[in-house]
Parts: structure tokens; C-alpha cells; sequence
């Protein structure tokens, strides 16, 4: 299987990936601005979240939820996500709609700042502190996506500070802000196109270059600090944090190789080794085995700049206090530790990432993401194409020795939930937990 | 919706919409009675292979709810020849993802593999389906996983509201009104023996439908099924029917105590119609325009007008018997009896006047737009052929479909909303907290109240 990539430059820096395929009338536009809470500044903490859902209340000739409108009225589905690194936006719609979608993000990257005021600022603020409520202040571990890296990145780290961002922060937000962040960051050189799926490659260059050719390069954005960091955390980092849940849930991070490098690929694999499906070794292990799990996973953050996290995150059965769940998750990490992983395990992990790499290219808005994702960090999308083989070169010596290198102790963070107003190892079954609350 | 205030740039024009067909598929019947469904794919050299079976939570024994999802997520827990964690290595060493569960019409076990491995983990599937050993200590870890999901519902707003939702809309006598997979009690009172009986009765080739979309030929998969299923013995399960009455049919609050919730999750709702109604299209066209779509009215209000909330929709659970009809959202605790107001206002108001022709043509040509976009992947061929073959549905039913959208009138739309959206049976439920919105909601006037703990037990 090979994704067929064709890559073309604008003048105002825009990098565009081209990727077709006729199987059905269907094509993704997908655009990602290389901006994300890593770029914030001091006291704006959520405002790269925040300015992704103004992107959606209209721009110079798109009225507020228009573009939600349009997209949907040509029978698209549509939407944008912010992450530490990137923004993106993507829309998959009807082919004969290519240009409706081309437009709406050529007019918002062009001339977002007309449509702009003060009353769409403050209702989308509103919106966002109840997304916060709803995913983490009001969600049993919510908590964990702004805990963890705050745990294990030092406080002046980029990666630091929390992506949805404190309610004073997103209070003190204001459309100065909106203006200052989209001319620096919202500009054709800091972004990349990528389209997929059923179009004619001249008819979709002549469109990309007609709506996007005249927007005006941007002057540049401020470099992020150093962001490397030393390879290990240098000791065993705790925190224990207090929630209304019912079973202890632990997340234990690594530092691990940045995004895309080869020893990435190593530590990846080993994430599916310990938790990608029933397979794995934590849910054989510590659900199948010990029965001290009622959930057990593993995944890396994907980050590209400096270092990465391999996280492992495994919730308590009933009657199984924070305590023991820390104990037996370090116990399997050292027995890995120890003994290394083998060929089986090794062969299992690839076999299943493989499975799902075919299965997610299925998707036209899949395939421009992951271009859009190889574009964005290395200028290179048809590294896409070599996802696979990277996985299948792998060895088990490869594998052991990120194991090695990363899992001992002195590169460990935990950050242990435990039920509030319960001692670990307190919780003493299901019936009598239950009737507590 | 609102009309530009002043004249804007011309928006792009589309050219002609290229033709979709939904995938061809083609239908085989072995002697046994077991059916077999395969729409050929062959963009990547993926398939997936889903085994659904006339095993849904429905059939459960009254008093052993959960029965249902215990049997359909045991097969892939050990057969007699493999133990649990060896079947598990054999299925994921040929990079094959197997899962099992059952919902309310049926059981499904679904298996995505490269083509090159189908045949192999087809025999495996066979092997799953066949010999199952339900394992006494296996049967004992998915209870107690189950238990520990049930436990962690009682401190998740969301899934608890959900939950609640249901027990407060039926009957106590109805299945719909406990878990799809069951409660602590049923969940503790089902032993091997119960599941055996289960599968042994439910799991008859007569009832069971093997889906193949992906890369491989009607023949192959003919000749695959015939191999490993061919020789199973006849027999098809009893057909059951479950009952969808209402609980109440006047309105009624209950709010699920949850001391400082800084939010409250909210559903109101009530008993909706079954997915069968010939009234469907146009129910689901109508809820489209009042929840279903980003720029629904329920939304659009709630969300963009008043900044209650990250998100509002509405939604019918489409099953054999009537599921809910519900409107979800969570909104800050100090607006709960305002927002409550608004999503009564939006169910009045689809009710008291037609639709524009403009969110008309939204809702349906979004539905219509959209359809090839649902069908991109394997999974999602296996998922609508396996709605075609639970309710019954044509086989042109997709076909169909886009020409039964866009013949919808707003005329449709209004008398659909009068006859199956009913405001004086909504049921309001809120997880939150009751010091912050008992009065309020008092001062609503919209039933009476009652306040639950989180196991739903009354506790005023």
C-alpha cells in the first residue's frame, strides 16, 4: 500500500500536499497551523484552544457558524482540534464541494480579524470554561491531560502549562490578544494544506493557488526556548492527587525519544507491547493474570520538539488500593526492565499497528491529517509512507534497549488518583465503597 | 440561518455531484440457516468480518440482565482448545482486532484483518463462535470488571446520567429500564451455568448473520463460511419482544445528588418510537433540525446564543422497541433551571410552527451530502449491513435512502414533531448539585421533584 503524495510550495510559504484517490466522491480538506499551547505567553494559558473556536464565529465574508453551516449544508462533516504543538482544522466533504471548503479556510486564514468582536470573544470564553468543566473539572480524572505534563516538563518548559488553560487566564483574554496571535502565528508560512481524495491535481492546484496565492506571508513568529531536555527525569517524580472517583487510577510517564526519530519507533512499540489490546503485557498481566486492573493502557504523546512521553495508565479493580496498583505496575515495569520484551511480543505489537495504520488510511480525512502531521514537523509528507516500515525494521534488541535506557527509576512520574476522603488501600469492595458516597 | 447582513462575496459553487452507489453486497444462505452478507471492498486489502447474533440484551432472563453482554464478550475469552490469554495471542499475532459485546438487538462480534491473514483468523473466529469454554475463572473476571464499571458510573456525571435517564423513563418491568449490561444484583446472580444456557439456546445458526465487507470476492467468503461454518448444527433461537412502556406519563424532575458539581447533566427526554416506524425518515430529519446537527436549534441556543454549554443535541436511540428520545447537555450549575427553560422552548417551538424551508434544506441535505462519507471504511459497511439485517430493512434500503431524504416536507416535519415529540411526558434529569438547583428548578414549574443518591435511591 502506498499513499501517493504530490507537494507544491506558494510563494507565501503555504506548503501544500496533494493525495488522490477516486475510490468514492469524496475529498478532505485538512490545514494545520504549527502553533499550539507551546507558544503561549505568560498569563494567556488555553488561549491557542480558545482561538481555534473563534475561527469558527466567521471572518470577513463568512458570518458567525457559517462555515459550520456551509460544510454542513454541502454534506460535510467538519471540526478542528488544538495540541501542545499544532492547531488543526479539516472538513471531508462531497467532491464537487472541494472549493466551498478551500474558500471557507482561505477566507478565515486571509481576513479573520473583521469578523471579530467582543461579544463573540466573550461567549466563546463561556464555551470553553464549560468544555473545561465538562472533560475536567467535572469529569473523574479529568484533571490528569493538565497534571501530567505539568509533572513531568520543568515550569519554564513549553510543555509545561495546561492546554485548556486556568479560568483566569481565559478571562483575562482579549481581542488585542485574538489580533496579536493571529498575525503571528495564523499566517501561510506557519501552515500546511493537505487535500485527499477525489480531485483532479490541476484543477485543485488552480483553486489552492486562487484562494490561498493572495494572502500575504506573515513576518515571522518568536522561536520557542531550547526545548531538549536531558533523556531521563533524573528521579522517581510523585504526585498524589486527591478526586471525587472510585478506584485509584494511576498514570506513569516516561521521558522519551521526540516524535519521528528512530528511538520514537522503539518507544512506541514498547507503548503497544505493555497496553495496545488484550494482548498486551500490563492487561494480560495485570487484568487477565493478577485481576488488580480493571483498565490498563499505554500511549505516547507524539511530541516532536525536545522529548516525548510514553505513558502508562491503569485504573484499580474494586477493593485494590493506589498503594498496590502503584506496586504491581512498577513490579511488571521491572520485570520488563529486567527480562526485555521478546520476538512474540514484539511480532503481536507491530502486526496490530499495522492493522490500524491500514484501516485509519481508509478515511480521506485520516490520510491528510497524517500528511498534514509529517508536513507540519518535518516538511516531509511522505514519511507517511514509511510509518510501517519503520515498525517492521524494528528489532527486539532495538526495543530493549529504549527499555533501558528509559524505564528505570530515574526516569518515572507518577501521578496517582486516589478516591478523596479515602486513605490508599481503604477501598474495600464495590457494595461498601458504593453505599460511602 | 440568520440571513447576511450585508451583501458578501459570492460563495463558491459546486459542480456536479459525481454518483455514489452504497457498496453492492450480496447475500448467501448455508443449509443450516445461517446467513451470510458480503460486500466486496477492494480499495485497501483490509476486511472486516461482523458476527451478529440474534443475542441482544432484550433476551435476557429477567433478574440475570447482563447475561447477554457476559455470553457475547466470554467467546473471545478462551475456547476448548485455547485459553483466554492464548486465543487473545493467536487472534493479535495475525494483527486481527476482535471484539465482542452485545447491545439491546443484538450480539456482535467484529474482527478487522489485513486480507492476507482473513483466512486464518477466520478459522479462529469460527473456532470462537463454536466452541466457546466459558471458564469459570474467566466468567468470574468479567463479572467483577463489569461490577468495577458499575462502581466507577456512580462518580461519572455522564454514563450516570445516561444510566438514570432509562431506569426513571420505563417500567420497572421493562428491560430498557436497567443497564444494557446489567446492575451489581443481576450482574452477581449470573454463573457459568446461565451463560452456557444462553449461548446454547440464543446461539443457533438460524440466528446468526456473518457480515464481509472488505477486500475479498462473494465466492471466497462463500467458501471460507461454508469451511468452518457449514457443519454447524440447525436450530434458530425463539424470537423474543421486549415491552417500552413509560414509567410515568405525567412530567416529573429527579436530580441525582451530586454535592458541588460545578456542572449539572442534564437529559430530558422521553419514550421515543422503534426504529421499524414508517415514520422514520421524517422523524430523524426533524430531529436533525432540533439536536442533531452543530447548527440544530437546541445548539445553536444553548451553545452559541447563550454560552450555557460546550455542546446541546438531541437524539432517538433507534431500537427494535421504542428507545428514548433525549436531549443531553451540561451546562454551569447556576443556569441549570434556565437552560432546562430553553430546551423547553426549542421542543414547544417545533411544535407550534413549521420549519423554515431553509433548516429544511439543511437538515436533508446534509443527510443526503454526507452519505458516501459514512461508508469510507470496512467497519462502517459492516456497521450499516448489520442495521439492514437486525431491523429487517430492504435491501435497497440504502439505495433508497437519499431520494426518501430529500422528498421530506417541512409539512412532514411539523406533524412528526406534533405527533412523536410529547412535552407533557418529559422526564428532566440532572446530575448535579442539589443545594445549587433544587429551587430553582422549583421555580420552573415543571413537575415534581425528586432528589436520588448516586445509586438512585430517593433520598427526600
Amino acid at each position: 500500500m502506498r499513499i501517493p503524495i504530490e507537494t507544491i510550495r506558494l510563494p507565501n510559504g503555504l506548503f501544500v500536499s496533494l493525495s488522490e484517490d477516486h475510490t468514492a466522491p469524496i475529498v478532505a480538506v485538512n490545514l494545520w497551523y504549527h502553533v499550539g499551547s507551546a507558544n503561549e505567553r505568560l498569563g494567556r494559558t488555553g488561549f491557542a484552544h480558545l482561538f481555534e473556536h473563534m475561527l469558527f464565529q466567521g471572518s470577513a465574508d463568512v458570518e458567525a457558524n457559517e462555515h459550520f453551516e456551509l460544510i454542513q449544508r454541502a454534506g460535510g462533516t467538519l471540526n478542528g482540534s488544538t495540541w501542545l504543538e499544532r492547531t488543526n482544522y479539516f472538513e471531508t466533504v462531497p467532491s464537487n464541494q472541494l472549493e466551498l471548503a478551500l474558500w471557507l479556510e482561505a477566507n478565515r486564514m486571509g481576513k479573520l480579524l473583521p469578523a471579530m468582536t467582543q461579544q463573540k470573544l466573550d461567549t466563546q470564553r463561556e464555551v470553553v470554561m464549560n468544555e473545561r468543566r465538562w472533560t475536567m473539572d467535572n469529569q473523574p480524572y479529568g484533571t490528569w491531560l493538565e497534571k501530567l505534563p505539568a509533572l513531568c516538563f520543568p515550569p519554564e518548559h513549553p510543555f509545561h502549562h495546561s492546554l485548556i488553560g486556568s479560568m483566569e487566564d481565559l478571562a483575562a483574554a482579549s481581542l488585542d490578544d485574538v489580533a496579536q496571535f493571529f498575525a503571528t502565528y495564523y499566517t501561510p508560512d506557519n501552515a500546511v494544506l493537505s487535500v485527499a481524495g477525489d480531485f483532479e491535481p490541476a484543477t485543485a492546484i488552480r483553486l489552492v493557488e486562487e484562494h490561498f496565492g493572495g494572502i500575504p506571508r506573515g513576518k515571522g513568529k518568536p522561536p520557542l526556548p531550547d526545548m531538549s531536555l536531558p533523556p531521563v527525569f533524573g528521579q522517581w517524580k510523585r504526585e498524589v492527587s486527591p478526586d471525587e472517583i472510585m478506584l485509584p487510577r494511576l498514570f506513569l510517564a516516561f521521558r522519551s525519544p521526540a516524535f519521528g526519530t528512530p528511538e520514537y519507533y522503539a518507544a512506541s512499540v514498547c507503548g503497544a507491547v505493555l497496553g495496545l489490546r488484550n494482548g498486551s503485557r500490563l492487561r494480560r498481566r495485570l487484568m487477565r493474570e493478577r485481576q488488580v486492573a480493571a483498565e490498563a493502557t499505554a500511549f505516547t504523546f507524539d511530541l516532536a520538539k525536545g522529548s516525548d512521553l510514553l505513558v502508562i495508565d491503569v485504573t484499580a479493580r474494586p477493593g485494590i488500593g493506589a498503594e498496590q496498583i502503584e506496586q504491581e505496575v512498577a513490579y511488571e515495569i521491572d520485570a520488563v526492565l529486567r527480562d526485555g520484551i521478546d520476538a512474540v511480543e514484539l511480532q503481536r505489537a507491530v502486526a496490530l499497528i499495522q492493522t490500524s495504520f491500514v484501516s485509519s488510511m481508509q478515511q480521506a480525512g485520516e490520510r491528510a491529517d497524517r500528511i498534514s502531521l509529517f508536513a507540519t514537523y518535518f516538511g516531509k509528507p511522505e514519511l507517511i509512507n514509511e510509518e510501517v516500515d519503520r515498525y517492521q525494521a524494528l528489532t527486539v534488541d532495538d526495543v530493549n534497549r529504549f527499555v533501558q535506557e528509559r524505564l528505570g527509576e530515574n526516569n518515572r512520574a507518577s501521578l496517582l488518583y486516589v478516591p478523596r476522603d479515602n486513605a490508599p488501600g481503604e477501598l474495600v469492595g464495590a457494595g461498601a465503597a458504593a453505599e460511602a458516597q | 440561518m440568520s440571513a447576511p447582513a450585508v451583501a458578501k462575496a459570492p460563495r463558491p459553487r459546486p459542480g456536479p455531484p459525481r454518483e455514489y452507489q452504497f457498496p453492492r453486497f450480496y447475500r448467501r444462505r448455508l443449509e443450516n440457516g445461517l446467513e451470510l452478507v458480503v460486500a466486496p471492498a477492494t480499495k485497501l486489502p483490509i476486511v472486516t468480518v461482523a458476527v451478529v447474533v440474534d443475542a441482544g440484551a432484550i433476551c435476557d432472563p429477567p433478574g440475570r440482565e447482563g447475561t447477554a453482554q457476559l455470553t457475547a464478550k466470554l467467546l473471545i475469552e478462551g475456547t476448548q482448545t485455547s485459553d483466554g490469554a492464548e486465543l487473545t495471542e493467536r487472534f493479535e499475532r495475525l494483527g486481527a482486532t476482535i471484539d465482542a459485546e452485545a447491545d439491546w438487538d443484538a450480539a456482535a462480534i467484529t474482527m478487522t484483518a489485513l486480507a492476507e491473514h482473513l483466512p486464518a483468523a477466520f478459522d479462529l473466529l469460527g473456532e470462537v463462535l463454536r466452541t466457546p469454554a466459558f471458564r469459570s475463572r474467566e466468567v468470574a473476571r468479567l463479572k467483577a470488571e463489569r461490577i468495577a464499571e458499575l462502581l466507577q458510573l456512580r462518580a461519572e456525571p455522564r454514563g450516570l446520567a445516561d444510566e438514570l435517564f432509562s431506569r426513571f423513563l420505563y417500567q420497572p418491568s421493562s428491560r430498557y429500564a436497567k443497564p444494557d449490561g446489567g446492575d451489581e444484583k443481576s450482574v452477581e446472580s449470573i454463573e457459568r451455568e446461565h451463560l452456557i444456557a444462553f449461548y446454547e439456546s440464543r446461539y443457533l445458526p438460524g440466528g446468526v448473520s456473518i457480515i464481509v465487507a472488505g477486500d475479498i470476492t462473494v465466492d471466497r467468503a462463500e467458501e471460507l463460511a461454508r469451511r468452518v461454518f457449514g457443519d454447524w448444527q440447525h436450530g434458530a433461537p425463539q424470537p423474543i419482544i421486549g415491552d417500552d412502556l413509560p414509567a410515568r406519563t405525567q412530567r416529573a424532575v429527579h436530580i441525582v445528588a451530586k454535592p458541588e458539581a460545578p456542572q449539572s447533566e442534564l437529559r430530558i427526554g422521553h419514550v421515543g418510537i422503534p426504529r421499524n416506524h414508517p415514520d422514520f425518515f421524517p422523524v430523524n430529519v426533524m430531529n436533525a433540525v432540533l439536536g442533531g446537527l452543530f447548527n440544530s436549534r437546541i445548539n445553536l441556543n444553548l451553545r452559541e446564543a447563550h454560552a450555557y454549554t460546550y455542546g446541546a443535541f438531541s437524539s432517538f436511540d433507534w431500537r427494535r422497541q421504542a428507545g428514548p428520545f433525549v436531549v443531553s447537555t451540561a451546562v454551569k450549575s447556576d443556569i441549570t433551571d434556565a437552560a432546562a427553560r430553553e430546551v423547553l422552548l426549542e421542543i414547544d417551538r417545533m411544535r407550534a410552527e413549521a420549519i423554515s424551508a431553509d433548516e429544511l434544506s439543511l437538515a436533508t441535505s446534509y443527510l443526503d451530502g454526507v452519505f458516501p462519507i459514512r461508508f469510507e471504511t470496512t467497519a462502517a459497511i459492516a456497521a450499516a449491513l448489520s442495521v439492514l439485517v437486525i431491523h429487517g430493512l430492504a435491501d435497497d434500503y440504502y439505495d433508497r435512502y437519499r431520494d426518501r431524504v430529500r422528498a421530506i416536507t417541512t409539512e412532514q416535519i411539523f406533524q412528526a414533531a406534533q405527533r412523536y415529540l410529547h412535552p407533557e411526558q418529559l422526564q428532566l434529569v440532572v446530575v448535579g448539585d442539589p443545594a445549587a438547583i433544587r429551587e430553582p428548578l422549583g421555580s420552573l414549574g415543571f413537575g415534581p421533584i425528586t432528589v436520588y443518591d448516586a445509586l438512585g435511591q430517593p433520598t427526600t
